[in-house]
């Protein structure tokens, strides 16, 4: 605001006097063969004109180096959380190593109270091409690129949904890779932390369904952890359905858009590297309420 | 003497085929042809870029649309932009230097006539080549057709890894190509100033125009060679196995964000200095009074083409800079805003106490100074860093460079048009259907470029093919949309202006506008050989010492 | 007219005026716009010194091209000789001591040749090997494309001056020439000096 203020009034000076100048001095019959005084310059006006902006300069560059360095160089507090974020083509993979979490496309990290923070620090790290994340109501952008390992700190002061999506164009669905942060209450965080924390939920009924899973080639790609299936390449669905969208927020996560995503994932998201797993649709139904159960 | 040379050459036009008249044109070493070449060719990259951009606006006027492929939309955002920086800006406003600078500066040709259709023919033919990718970028892999990397082409994506197929390579030729092209027409434009100026007329005493050709064309030889240099580096990524900017081999993908923008910043002061050029010398005219302040012109002219090769990492503050590294880009990125303002002032200084007349050009130019002072300010508000971490890689950044470059330097060309028109084809455009392409045109941009840094503010990221409704920028695209189809409108009124005008427009005589620099002194059209006697001059407005020897400028400055 | 006061009268400034020579200038420009570019690729030599991931090391392959580059430095000696010899009218002696500024250019591009030689076969270093081969070889590879365009043109006036058609009267545009042969010796004296001496 302190910034805007200033361009603001700089704004509404030189307007104000370019108006001015451009109404007194507008050309008239009255003086239509004489030439006007021909004034080829002032130091002093021009002194006072690189003077003034030279000042207004010095104050916007003191208060922007102090905010940049409180940003950049704050020291992580004892009790931060700590997540790795992946940037992928076109999804986000999270990993909590010290609470020992792997999960994709749905961020949760826990509220921070001013009386004893806990602020989010992320490391952001990049697979492929360059990414960035950014939720504008949590903080501003940061970009994840190969190679090369950027920090991030995010410190919620309410809890909710937020927003955002990858700002750096990383290929054909750039448009897609969605952000979805969830600032939970210190509770509903380690509840969520307690579930992801498990092994796949193991459903009978959707036995077959596993079965299409363990021998497709979805095992190379996705991690289902505490079976067969430790791909790297796609998303971790060992908690699939704790995920309100999927294709990385480009569909809302129900049996018919999983369906879908599998049959077509061009239908959703044209350009993804998911392939279409060309399955016959028993095997497609099974598939699917087997996805279903990774609760 | 004269009228004979005269009488003789229209009768050989008269006996031109159409085939010797298109010989001519391609075989021309003269300036003023060359010129009109560049600025043609422009104008018709500047129509394909435009309707590059309707595309995008249509696809963009609703949340979740499909009327064009998210393939094809990221080939639109990558070839209008490329096409815009490249093939309409840089050439038209190395044609408008080609036609005037020579003739500013009372020599007949530039320095090097032969250099100056070779620099042309390459630009040309980066341009077409670049458009090729269309149908021949498929390669042996079957995928890409134009490139779809975004214009700075940041790496890895332009590696053969994430860019198979040739389209990442017309990008990267067609455009190395055409930059070699400006660099010779850079150094012909430096050696034409600096050694074929008339008597009399030292640095000091040459228009401003010729100055801020001048700085322009130092600048490109420092700042479109960074980018060559980049370019063949990522060929040899991609041809001959090289790890410049392979990441997989320990390359970085920061070192292209650095040689783009070490490029790319003083690029865009590149292209706005020539429009600084056609302010200074329209607004005096049509205030009628000559430049305020030029010394400091100058100096502040040359302060923002150095200072400008320092702030080049502002468009990097996202990419995890130390703190420093960031501190000391904000602050450089300030400080160019001060010699820049300056010019501001003189220009207001220009026309404070004058009788300003608002014809065409001048229009233009009031407008410029609003709109660029408008964009000159969302920059500082930018170069806070931290501002810049929320605004970056947002509509608010396209808002703002867009405000600089259509609310800037395309205003100003426009103002260029309509005041140097009637001296190249010797006839004035309407003034008519000018103020009507004004006011349109006006009003489409605002409508587009104004609510466009909204969006930004929400939260809008930029090269996204569709978002998702809810967010709340729907209705703030839609107007957007709605804007860029009445620029459409006005830029039809513009060419018909143009076209009507050769034919119907008024007679303008030597000098319709009661100016002060040499073109003036020589006929619409000028003869090819610009001055029948090389003029000697005594001060910066010549013209005016001959119209009003009793109180010549000679005496002052 | 009569009122003017001017310090010279205009027929005197056309007489004296006198603007820097057009073919000078313009190289120098070219200078410029070079030294930019070759700039950008001792930044991306530099910056990668030490980070290739596997690989011979410069420490390991790399040997000091003294004479070669004796060769080439004298070779801007030779060539402001016949220089000075041309504008003196001694047409055969430029003749001969051009013939040899091309004769010790011609002999660093054979050495450089010949390292490139040992490097790939000996070393198995290529463009592709890792990040020192690529700089490395993209470097001295834009030098030494560099000496080739202008060892090309000094064979065509050496042509021309075989057939003696080079006089006095082309002094200037052999200054121009040499001007370029200059910067390029000078290129070379910084990559030796940051490829041989400081990153290994």
């Amino acid at each position: 605001m302190f910034v805007l203020a200033i361009t603001g009034t700089i704004f509404i000076v030189v307007a104000t006097l370019l108006i001015y100048t451009l109404v007194k001095f507008r050309a008239t019959a009255a003086k239509a063969n004489t030439e006007p005084a021909q004034v080829y310059g002032s130091t002093q006006i021009e002194l006072a004109w690189t003077i003034i902006p030279a000042l207004i300069v010095v104050v916007l560059t003191v208060a922007t180096a102090r905010v940049i360095h409180a940003i950049q160089d704050a020291p992580k507090p004892p009790g931060a959380l700590e997540v790795v974020v992946i940037g992928h083509q076109f999804w986000w993979e999270y990993r909590y190593p010290t609470l020992g979490i792997v999960t994709a496309n749905e961020l949760h990290i826990p509220v921070s109270e001013p009386s004893g923070p806990r602020p989010t620090f992320l490391q952001l790290m990049s697979a492929d091409t360059d990414h960035s994340f950014w939720i504008p109501q949590l903080a501003g952008k940061t970009d994840l690129i190969p190679n090369r390992i950027n920090e991030l700190w995010m410190d919620p002061d309410r809890p909710g949904v937020f927003f955002g999506q990858c700002a750096q164009y990383c290929g054909t669905q750039h448009a897609k890779m969605l952000l979805r942060v969830s600032v939970d209450d210190p509770d509903d965080f380690d509840a969520w932390v307690q579930a992801q924390r498990q092994a796949a939920a193991q459903d009978e009924s959707a036995a077959d369904g596993r079965r299409v899973f363990e021998t497709t080639a979805c095992i190379n790609c996705h991690t289902v952890r505490g079976t067969a299936a430790n791909g790297r390449f796609g998303p971790d669905l060992t908690h699939l359905m704790s995920r309100a969208t999927i294709a990385s927020g480009a569909a809302e996560n129900t049996a018919e858009n999983l369906r879908l995503w599998i049959e077509n994932p061009d239908a959703i998201k044209p350009g993804s590297l998911m392939p279409a797993m060309k399955l016959s649709d028993s095997e497609l139904d099974a598939l699917v309420r087997y996805m279903q159960s990774l609760r | 003497m004269s009228t004979e040379v005269m009488a003789i050459s229209s009768a050989q036009q008269a006996e031109r085929t159409w085939r010797e008249a298109l010989h001519e044109w391609v075989t021309t070493v003269d300036h003023k042809r060359i010129g009109l070449l560049y600025i043609g060719f422009a104008l018709v990259f500047l129509v394909i870029g435009g309707i590059e951009a309707v595309i995008i606006r249509i696809q963009l006027m609703a949340p979740h649309s499909d009327v064009v492929s998210p393939q094809v939309f990221n080939r639109m955002f990558t070839m209008h932009g490329t096409t815009m920086i490249f093939f309409a800006a840089m050439p038209i406003l190395f044609g408008f230097g080609n036609y005037l600078v020579p003739l500013m500066i009372g020599a007949r040709d530039m320095a090097f006539p032969r250099l100056n259709a070779f620099s042309f023919w390459l630009n040309a033919f980066g341009g077409l080549l670049l458009y090729f990718s269309f149908l021949g970028g498929s390669g042996l892999y079957g995928a890409g057709s134009a490139p779809d990397v975004g214009w700075w082409a940041y790496a890895p994506l332009t590696a053969r890894a994430f860019s198979p197929g040739s389209s990442s390579d017309y990008w990267t030729i067609a455009v190395l190509v055409s930059g070699f092209g400006s660099i010779g027409t850079a150094i012909n434009l430096i050696a034409t100033i600096l050694c074929m100026r008339c008597p009399g007329m030292s640095l000091g005493r040459m228009p401003l125009f010729a100055w801020l050709y001048l700085t322009m064309s130092g600048m490109a030889l420092l700042a479109l060679t960074p980018l060559s240099a980049a370019q063949l580096m990522l060929l040899v990524d991609r041809y001959l196995g090289g790890h410049f900017f392979d990441t997989q081999a320990g390359g970085s993908a920061t070192l292209w964000m650095h040689f783009f923008w070490i490029f790319g910043h003083p690029e865009v002061y590149i292209l706005i200095i020539p429009a600084f050029a056609f302010m200074s010398e329209i607004i005096p005219v049509f205030s009628r009074k000559p430049i305020f302040g030029y010394p400091v012109m100058v100096a502040a002219t040359v302060c923002i083409a150095f200072v400008s090769m320092s702030v080049w990492a502002h468009h990097m503050f996202t990419i995890g800079l130390s703190s420093y590294a960031n501190s000391f880009f904000a602050i450089t990125t300030m400080v160019v805003g001060i010699p820049t303002g300056i010019k501001i002032f003189n220009w207001l200084g220009t026309m404070w106490g004058g009788q300003i007349q608002f014809k065409t050009p001048m229009l233009f130019c009031i407008a410029f100074l609003f709109q660029f002072l408008i964009a000159g300010l969302t920059g500082i508000m930018m170069a806070a860093a931290p501002f810049d971490w929320q605004l970056s890689l947002s509509y608010f950044v396209v808002a703002h460079f867009h405000y600089v470059i259509v609310g800037g330097i395309l205003f100003a060309l426009f103002g260029a048009f309509y005041y140097w028109y009637p001296k190249v084809t010797g006839r004035l455009m309407s003034e008519r259907l000018g103020k009507l392409h004004f006011w349109l045109f006006v009003l489409g941009f605002h409508l587009t470029f104004d609510v466009m840094h909204i969006p930004g503010l929400l939260g809008m990221p930029r090269r996204i093919y569709t978002y998702e409704p809810g967010r709340g920028w729907d209705s703030l695209n839609l107007i957007v949309s709605i804007g860029a189809f009445v620029q459409v409108i006005s830029i039809a009124v513009f060419v018909a202006n143009l076209l009507i005008s050769y034919r119907k427009g008024a007679k303008a005589g030597n000098d319709p506008w009661d100016a002060w620099t040499l073109e003036w002194s020589i006929s619409s059209p000028p003869p090819a050989y610009n001055f029948a006697s090389i003029p000697v001059v005594e001060s910066r407005r010549p013209l005016w010492d001959l119209k009003h020897p009793e109180d010549p400028d000679s005496r002052y400055e | 007219m009569a009122t003017n006061v001017s310090t010279t009268s205009a027929f005197e400034e056309f007489e004296t005026w006198k603007l820097p020579d057009r073919g000078q200038v313009g190289m120098a420009c070219l200078i410029v716009a070079e030294s930019a570019i070759f700039t950008i690729f001792l930044v991306a030599y530099v910056f990668y010194i030490g980070k290739s991931l596997s690989g011979p090391t410069p420490r390991e392959v790399l040997e000091t091209p003294i004479f070669y580059t004796i060769c080439l430095l004298s070779s801007s000696l030779t060539i402001h000789l016949a220089g000075k010899l041309l504008k003196g009218g001694r047409r055969a002696a430029f003749v001969g001591l051009w013939s040899l500024t091309i004769l010790l250019g011609g002999l660093f591009l054979y050495g450089t040749g010949q390292e490139w030689h040992r490097l790939i076969y000996e070393h198995g270093l290529t463009i592709a090997t890792n990040l020192f081969g690529t700089t490395y070889y993209s470097l001295v590879g834009l030098h030494a494309f560099h000496v080739t365009v202008g060892l090309l043109m000094m064979s065509i006036v050496l042509i021309f001056g075989l057939a003696g058609r080079v006089g006095r009267n082309h002094a200037t545009r052999i200054d121009v020439l040499s001007l370029y042969w200059h910067f390029v010796d000078a290129v070379w004296v910084v990559v030796f000096t940051t490829v041989y001496v400081i990153g290994r």
